[in-house]
This record gives structure tokens, C-alpha cells and sequence, in this order.
């Protein structure tokens, strides 16, 4: 055998790397079986950075499907809950071109809402309830419904339903409990440091003139 | 003499201190009006159990603590309840809060105090409830809840307790007042602090700029056993971290609590409430507050009710609105500036401070950061505050986050330092509130995960459950089928359920009488039954010469006379229900003219083709007659032409047909 080996050296390397390919192949294929990742890793991580509201205006039935979508191959602005920051958390993931919110599917609210249901108005129909995603309305057939606010994730997706058009959407308003620091003006770092800065309606109208 | 160490960076900005000690503390005074915000710390706020209109006395509780990290509010003054409603606070968001308002009656009417026992014969719950109770709150900075800060978890050993009497901030002089005035009462703070803590050593930390004050406590301190530590004055040796560093040499870990190095801490201040609140019984209604700057003519301290407005204290000093154009309350480095000097002085306001323009001018306009470093060499926390600031600009939070931006104390030393006047702290504190508001946003987006995901099992679990149960019916179903055949009746299940359903709605169209004649039907064809079977056993009990023959006799003769009854009533009914047939057979017309329709073609089919052609003939026949019989009235009665006319072609026709008929007939036969 050795022998043979030697006299056709060329042969001996083919059967070489024969051997070394089936040997690989195996111990691959025994990896895929065995350390076969459950679900879609990438799509888990692009729903963690999806803002959760279920409100379906990206045209997928909640956050997890678009993620999916995402993952196959969609675009990453179709989420207004998200807004530009979420855009950019899903470029940043991806390694993609950020692009700016498609307007078509909304547009990105400046604070968040919570659902509110005129409770004096309401008839009991449960429609609400049947269209919440996330579970936060209670109540029960012909029973006044109310709106769990701290589970609310602003959908919206109750407000159509309602046959008495009972629901409002607030938003929060600017109060002592949501206020927070803002950055310093990026404007007020450049302004006034010598007075032909100083940009004037006026002086400008001058100068155009 | 205590070995002192020194901390990374710091500042050293005029001190400005000499302005507002040169008179003893005044006494404010009782205000016309008393504003108490109902939060004024850190933690919850608390929640009033006193309503508009009630009189209140000096010391008794307007507000009671909601939670653990809360303590109660008490009345400064005596009054009425004015008004609990939101009003301006000194908040850097320029918001308002809920407050109780007092319209103060000048009696300065105290409630009854508690009684109070000494501090030695207390355990450390009940020290803890007193301080608590006295609505004690951190009186140097944040207004942490004192007895929160001094309740250390079980296990956890402290060597050094510090009383923190550094008050490093330029122009205040609350506490060195205090240690001047005061010093025996700070001891005694101490000593319950001591007492109550019960640590290694207890050490009084003072800044060496206050030689009077250190003086007066080390002569107060004699024999106590506390230490009154001096050290060079620093801007800012007063954080706690600092602090702490400067005393012992140990330094905090990131994130961690003074406790993990064996250290508790507490406001020189907040010793002196505590000193009251458990000797004197007294709650903390009052704090001393340095009124200072050049817009002020008498710059100097006050004892003054927790509540007074800021506009009634300034006047106190001799305010001149004319030289100020901002108003600070805190010290010129952490300070919030006021916008109304309406606003109430809190548990927390330790200084007012009147500046004139030129005394602290607006700061010049931020220019481009030349990375010069003077920033991180001015950091106490030993961060990289040009890099935090890149980061904060491009709000990337993540690297903040490695860059320990959570370890800044906001102490603008590094605001102080820049030479560019870039408001370094403020980007720190907007990427703060940015990064907590995030955490907050994705612990939110993960619950409403959790329940998406949760509501959605539920729908498909709800979805498989019925779709379970449908298949289970539906394989009972077809397992009855299959038994049926199995047993030889070879009748269809569904086609029988079928015909029992439609037996039953005719039954109900028949209407209720027919259900009950079916009733006595039943009644009549069981009696008649039992009737036979009873008679039988009579005959054998005959035959046998058995005893029973009597009571069976009797039993048949029952049987036959309900037999009897039950034959009368169906006879009965019979005839009611022939008398209600007529009338209810027009609406069933329809239905009995398909019945008729139907009987008369399967009778057709029964026939031979000969037979079916007979019938046929005959039919036509009887037509032909009837409209022969039809016309020739129409031409008695003279009737119209055309109905004569086309009487006529009918019967043409007909005789067309009967000819036709005839000759199928023959052809059959």
C-alpha cells in the first residue's frame, strides 16, 4: 500500500485530500445538526431595538414579523414609534445606509401617547380589547372598559374599532415628572463672539437689497 | 492629628464667603404666606392629610410620607390652610409642583411636642423612626431622606461616620455659621449619630478656610471622642465621594454606596434636625440659609421657616432688583437659577445668591473645544469630560456609558476649568436624562414585548384548543357512523338526524295540539301495554293459585280505566283538532299541494309505461271536459270574445293532445 502510495505521489495527495474533505465534512455536518441555532438570531436582535408598540403601521401584524422582514431583506424605515433614532440603531446593527422615515407608514410622534377611553361613553362592546396587542385594556361585554396606562404602548389600534368613537389618544404634557435636561443650543455656541454675527432680518434685507 | 489625603483634580474659584459672616444668623421671621412643596427631595412625594381651611399649628403634619424613600411635611408656622394647588418651584425646568400654601397667623402657635426620651435608651429603629418622623432630608445637596442614608443593611460595618461640615461652594456660609453659633448642638447631633450608627471613629470634616468654626467645634468636641478633621480648601472637597477620599483614602467604587467602604456620611446640617428632632422633639421646619451677593445690602444668614418665599427673604437682606438680573438658589457652581422669586426656600436651600452682572457675568458664548485637557485635570471623578462631551454631542450612549458618565457629580468643576466656556455639565446632564429616559423606553418596549408575545400564545393556544375539540367531535361523529353500519341497521347517521330534525319541525308546525295527541298516543299504546302484560301475570297468578291474584285483579282494572281515560281524552282532542284542521290547512296549502305533487309522480313512476299512457289519456281527458264544459258556459253567459276565443284554442289544442295520447296508448298496448 505504502508502496503504491509512493510510486503515484500524485494519487496519494488526491486521496489525501479526499480523505481530509470527507473527514471535514463530516465534522461539519455533524455542527450543523448539533449547534443548530433555534430561530433567527438577527431578527431577535433587530426586534429588541423595534420600540415594541405593536401598532402595525410598518404593514406587518406587530414588531417581531417586521423584524423578520427585516432580517430577509426590508427596508429599515418603516417604523415611526421608532423614529430616526430607531432608523439609525438598525443601520448601526445592520452596517446599512440610515434612510430617512418613510412618511407613508406615519409619522414620528414627538411624545409618546396613551390611550383614553371616555369611560361615560363607552357601551361595552370589547372591540377595544379584541384589537389591543399588548393586553391593556380591561373590561368585559357590556361593561364599562378603561385603559391600563402604564401597559398602554400607544398604538392607536383601539381607536378605529370603537363603534362610539369613544377613545382619544393623549399625550403626555410637559409636566415636573417627564422634564429633563436638554442639550445646550448648538446655535448659542456660534452667535455674537464678534458683532458682524449677529444675524438680523434687517441687515440681511440690507444686504440683499 | 488625622493624616488627610487629596483627590484627584478640583477647582479653586473665589471664595466669596467673607461678605456673609460678618453678622450673626438673623431670624427671618414669620412670612404671610407659607409655600410647601410637597416634594422637595429626592424620592416620592409626600401626600397632604390636611385640607383647605383647617387651622394648623407650628410643627403638626400637613403631609405624611408615601413610600420608604419619602418622609413627611410639617407646618412651619401656625395658620390656615390656604390652598393645596401647584405653584412655582425652584426647579431648573421652571415647572410648578403641588404645594400646601398657609396664610401664617403670626401666633407661631406650636402643636404639643412629643415627649422625648434620652437618645442613649433608644434602639436604632426607633432613632431611625424619630428622624424619619421629623421629616429629616439631606440638607446639603440632593435632599437625600436622612434616615434612608442611615439605615445600613445588616452585615455591613462602618468604620467612619462623617459628618460633612466642608460646604465648599463659594459664597456659602450656612454651616459655618452653624459650627460658630451652634457647635454644641452639632456635637450633640453627632454623639446620637454615633450612638446610632455605632462606627469606629466619627470625624467632623471641616475645610481649613473656616478657622472660627473649627475652632468653636473642637472646643464643643472636647472629650466626646469626636474628631474635627481640617483640611485645604478645595472646590469640590464637600461631594461625598470626595469627601470620603480626603478622610480615609479609600475611594468609592463606581456605582457603588459610601457603605461598600465602610463609610456613612451625613450634612452637618442634617445632624443638628436630627440633634432637635430627638432631643428637643422639634420636626425640621426651619434651616439656616446664607442671603448673599452684591445686589444684597445686608449680606448675611438666616434662621428661616422651610416654605418662606424667596421675594420675602431678599427683602430681609436689603435686595436691590435693579443691580440683580439672576437670581441662584444653591451656590454659583450647582445652583438653579430662579426665575420667579416667588418660589418657596426648601428643605435644600442653603444659599440665595443676588449676584450683580458684573459680579458673575453671563458666560461667554461657547467656542469649539480645543481638547486642551484643562477639563479632565479639573474632574474630582477622574473622568474624561472632552470626551464625554464629543460623545454627548453625537449622542452615542453606549460610549458614555463606558466612559463612566454615570460617575459624574455634576460639580461643574470642568465647566469652571474650560477656557472655550463650553457648558460641559450640561451635556452631561441632558445625556443623563437621555440614557435614563432610553433604559426607561426599553423596559418598557420589552414588557409590551413580553405581553405581545404572551396575548399572541394565548390567541394560538385558544385557536388549537378549539381546533382540538372540532376534531375530536368529528371523529366521535364518524366512530358512530361506523358503528351503526358495523350493527347492520345500515341507516346513515346524519341522513336519520337529518329526518329527526325534520319530523320534529313538523311536529312544531303541526303547532302544540299534535304534540300532545302524539302524547296521549303514547299514553294510550303504553297503558294498552302494560294493560296486556298485566293480564297475562293475572291469568298465570289464575292458573298457579297464587295470593297476589287479588292485587293484580285491581292493578288491571286501574290499567284498563286510564287506558279508558286516556282513549277518551285523545278522542277528545281528536275531534278539537279536526275542528282547528280546516282553518290552519290554507297556510300549509302549499306544502300539501307539493305533498299531493309528489305522492301523484311516485305513484306515476310505480306505473308501466301502457299503464302511465292510460293515465295520461285519462288526465286529458278530464282537461278536455272541463274546458269544453268552461266554454260552453262563456257562450251561454254571452261572455267576452276573447275569452270565448281563446277557450276554443284550448280545447283544440287539448283534443290535439287527447289524439296524440290515444295513439301512444295503442302504440303501448
Amino acid at each position: 500500500m505504502i508502496d503504491f502510495l509512493l510510486q503515484f505521489p500524485l494519487l496519494s495527495a488526491l486521496l489525501a485530500l479526499v480523505g481530509m474533505a470527507a473527514a471535514f465534512g463530516a465534522l461539519l455536518g455533524f455542527a450543523a445538526v448539533h449547534f443548530k441555532t433555534e430561530g433567527n438570531p438577527i431578527a431577535d436582535e433587530i426586534n429588541n431595538i423595534l420600540p415594541q408598540t405593536q401598532c402595525g403601521q410598518c404593514g406587518y401584524p406587530g414588531c417581531r414579523p417586521y423584524a423578520e422582514a427585516i432580517a430577509d431583506g426590508e427596508d429599515i424605515n418603516k417604523c415611526p414609534p421608532g423614529g430616526e433614532a430607531g432608523i439609525q440603531a438598525l443601520a448601526d446593527l445592520l452596517d446599512v445606509e440610515p434612510m430617512p422615515l418613510d412618511e407613508e407608514h406615519g409619522e414620528e410622534a414627538n411624545t409618546p401617547a396613551v390611550a383614553y377611553i371616555r369611560e361615560d361613553e363607552c357601551i361595552g362592546c370589547t372591540k377595544c380589547i379584541q384589537a389591543c396587542p399588548v393586553d391593556a385594556i380591561l373590561g368585559a361585554a357590556k361593561q364599562m372598559h378603561t385603559v391600563i396606562t402604564s401597559e398602554c404602548t400607544g398604538c392607536d389600534l383601539c381607536v378605529e374599532p370603537c363603534p362610539v368613537d369613544c377613545i382619544d389618544m393623549l399625550h403626555e404634557s410637559p409636566s415636573l415628572q417627564n422634564w429633563q435636561w436638554h442639550l445646550p443650543d448648538p446655535v448659542g455656541r456660534q452667535v455674537e463672539i464678534i458683532a458682524t454675527d449677529r444675524i438680523e432680518s434687517g441687515a440681511r434685507q440690507d444686504k440683499a437689497a | 492629628m488625622r493624616k488627610v489625603f487629596d483627590f484627584h483634580g478640583g477647582v479653586h474659584p473665589l471664595e466669596n464667603k467673607h461678605q456673609s459672616v460678618r453678622t450673626a444668623i438673623a431670624d427671618a421671621g414669620i412670612p404671610p404666606e407659607l409655600v410647601i412643596p410637597l416634594s422637595q427631595h429626592i424620592g416620592a412625594p409626600s401626600n397632604p392629610v390636611v385640607g383647605v381651611g383647617d387651622h394648623v399649628r407650628k410643627g403638626q403634619v400637613i403631609a405624611e410620607a408615601l413610600g420608604f424613600v419619602s418622609v413627611p411635611k410639617h407646618a412651619p408656622s401656625s395658620g390656615t390652610i390656604l390652598a393645596i394647588e401647584e405653584r412655582l418651584i425652584a426647579h431648573p425646568s421652571g415647572h410648578s409642583a403641588p404645594c400646601i400654601v398657609i396664610a401664617t397667623d403670626g401666633k407661631d402657635e406650636w402643636a404639643p411636642l412629643p415627649d422625648t426620651r434620652p437618645y442613649e435608651s433608644l434602639d436604632k429603629a426607633e432613632l431611625l423612626e424619630l428622624i424619619r418622623h421629623a421629616g429629616i432630608a439631606g440638607m446639603g445637596g440632593a435632599g437625600f431622606p436622612s434616615a434612608v442614608k442611615l439605615s445600613v443593611k445588616a452585615g455591613i460595618t462602618i468604620d467612619t461616620l462623617i459628618i460633612n461640615g466642608t460646604e465648599c461652594e463659594p459664597y456659602i456660609t450656612a454651616d459655618d455659621m452653624l459650627m460658630r453659633e451652634r457647635s454644641d448642638r452639632i456635637i450633640e447631633g453627632a454623639k446620637i449619630l454615633h450612638h446610632l450608627i455605632a462606627p469606629g471613629e466619627t470625624v467632623i470634616g471641616v475645610e481649613d478656610n473656616k478657622p472660627e468654626g473649627i475652632a468653636a467645634l473642637r472646643k464643643a468636641a472636647e472629650g466626646s471622642g469626636i474628631e474635627i478633621a481640617s483640611f485645604p480648601t478645595k472646590y469640590p472637597s464637600g461631594g461625598e465621594k470626595q469627601l470620603i477620599e480626603i478622610l480615609t483614602g479609600k475611594q468609592v467604587p463606581s456605582g457603588g454606596l459610601p457603605s461598600d467602604v465602610g463609610v456613612v456620611c451625613q450634612n452637618l446640617g442634617s445632624a443638628v434636625a436630627i440633634y432637635e428632632a430627638v432631643v428637643e422633639g422639634k420636626p425640621l421646619i426651619s434651616r439656616i440659609t446664607t442671603v448673599t451677593g452684591e445686589a444684597v445690602n445686608e449680606p448675611q444668614n438666616f434662621e428661616v421657616l422651610i416654605g418662606t418665599p424667596v421675594s420675602y427673604l431678599l427683602q430681609k437682606a436689603g435686595y436691590e432688583p435693579s443691580k440683580n438680573d439672576r437670581l441662584i438658589m444653591g451656590g454659583p457652581m450647582m445652583g438653579v437659577t430662579v426665575r420667579d422669586p416667588s418660589v418657596p426656600v426648601v428643605k435644600t436651600t442653603n444659599c440665595l445668591l443676588a449676584p450683580t452682572p458684573q459680579e458673575l457675568p453671563v458666560p461667554p458664548p461657547a467656542q469649539a473645544c480645543i481638547r486642551c485637557g484643562m477639563c479632565a485635570e479639573a474632574c474630582p471623578a477622574s473622568l474624561l469630560p472632552q470626551q464625554l462631551f464629543w460623545f454627548a454631542q453625537g449622542k452615542e450612549f453606549e460610549k458614555l456609558e463606558h466612559h463612566n458618565l454615570f460617575d459624574c457629580i455634576e460639580c461643574g468643576a470642568c465647566s469652571y476649568a474650560c477656557p472655550s466656556s463650553i457648558p460641559l455639565v450640561q451635556y452631561y446632564r441632558a445625556s443623563k436624562a437621555d440614557i435614563l429616559h432610553q433604559r426607561k423606553e426599553q423596559e418598557k418596549a420589552e414588557h409590551a414585548r413580553l405581553r405581545f408575545e404572551t396575548r399572541q400564545q394565548r390567541l394560538e393556544q385558544a385557536e388549537a384548543d378549539k381546533e382540538a375539540k372540532r376534531a375530536a367531535r368529528k371523529k366521535a361523529a364518524e366512530a358512530r357512523a361506523k358503528s351503526a353500519v358495523d350493527d347492520g341497521n345500515g341507516e346513515d347517521p346524519i341522513q336519520a338526524a337529518i329526518a329527526r330534525a325534520q319530523a320534529k319541525k313538523a311536529a312544531q308546525q303541526g303547532g302544540g295540539n299534535e304534540s300532545e295527541q302524539e302524547k296521549l298516543e303514547k299514553t294510550v299504546v303504553a297503558a294498552r301495554k302494560r294493560l296486556d302484560t298485566a293480564s297475562k301475570k293475572l291469568e298465570e297468578a289464575k292458573v298457579d293459585g297464587s295470593d297476589l291474584v287479588d292485587a293484580l285483579q285491581s292493578g288491571v282494572d286501574k290499567t284498563r280505566a286510564k287506558l279508558d281515560a286516556a282513549e277518551k281524552a285523545l278522542a277528545a282532542l281528536g275531534e278539537a283538532h279536526a275542528a282547528v284542521a280546516p282553518e290552519s290547512e290554507p297556510t300549509d296549502a302549499a306544502q300539501a299541494a307539493i305533498q299531493r305533487a309528489m305522492a301523484a309522480r311516485e305513484a306515476e313512476a310505480a306505473l308501466s309505461p301502457a299503464e302511465e299512457a292510460k293515465a295520461d289519456l285519462e288526465k286529458l281527458e278530464q282537461r278536455l271536459e272541463k274546458t269544453r264544459s268552461k266554454l260552453a258556459q262563456s257562450q251561454a253567459s254571452a261572455g267576452e270574445e276573447k275569452v270565448i276565443e281563446a277557450l276554443t284554442s284550448t280545447v283544440q289544442r287539448l283534443e290535439q293532445k287527447v289524439e296524440a295520447a290515444q295513439q301512444a296508448l295503442s302504440e303501448t298496448s
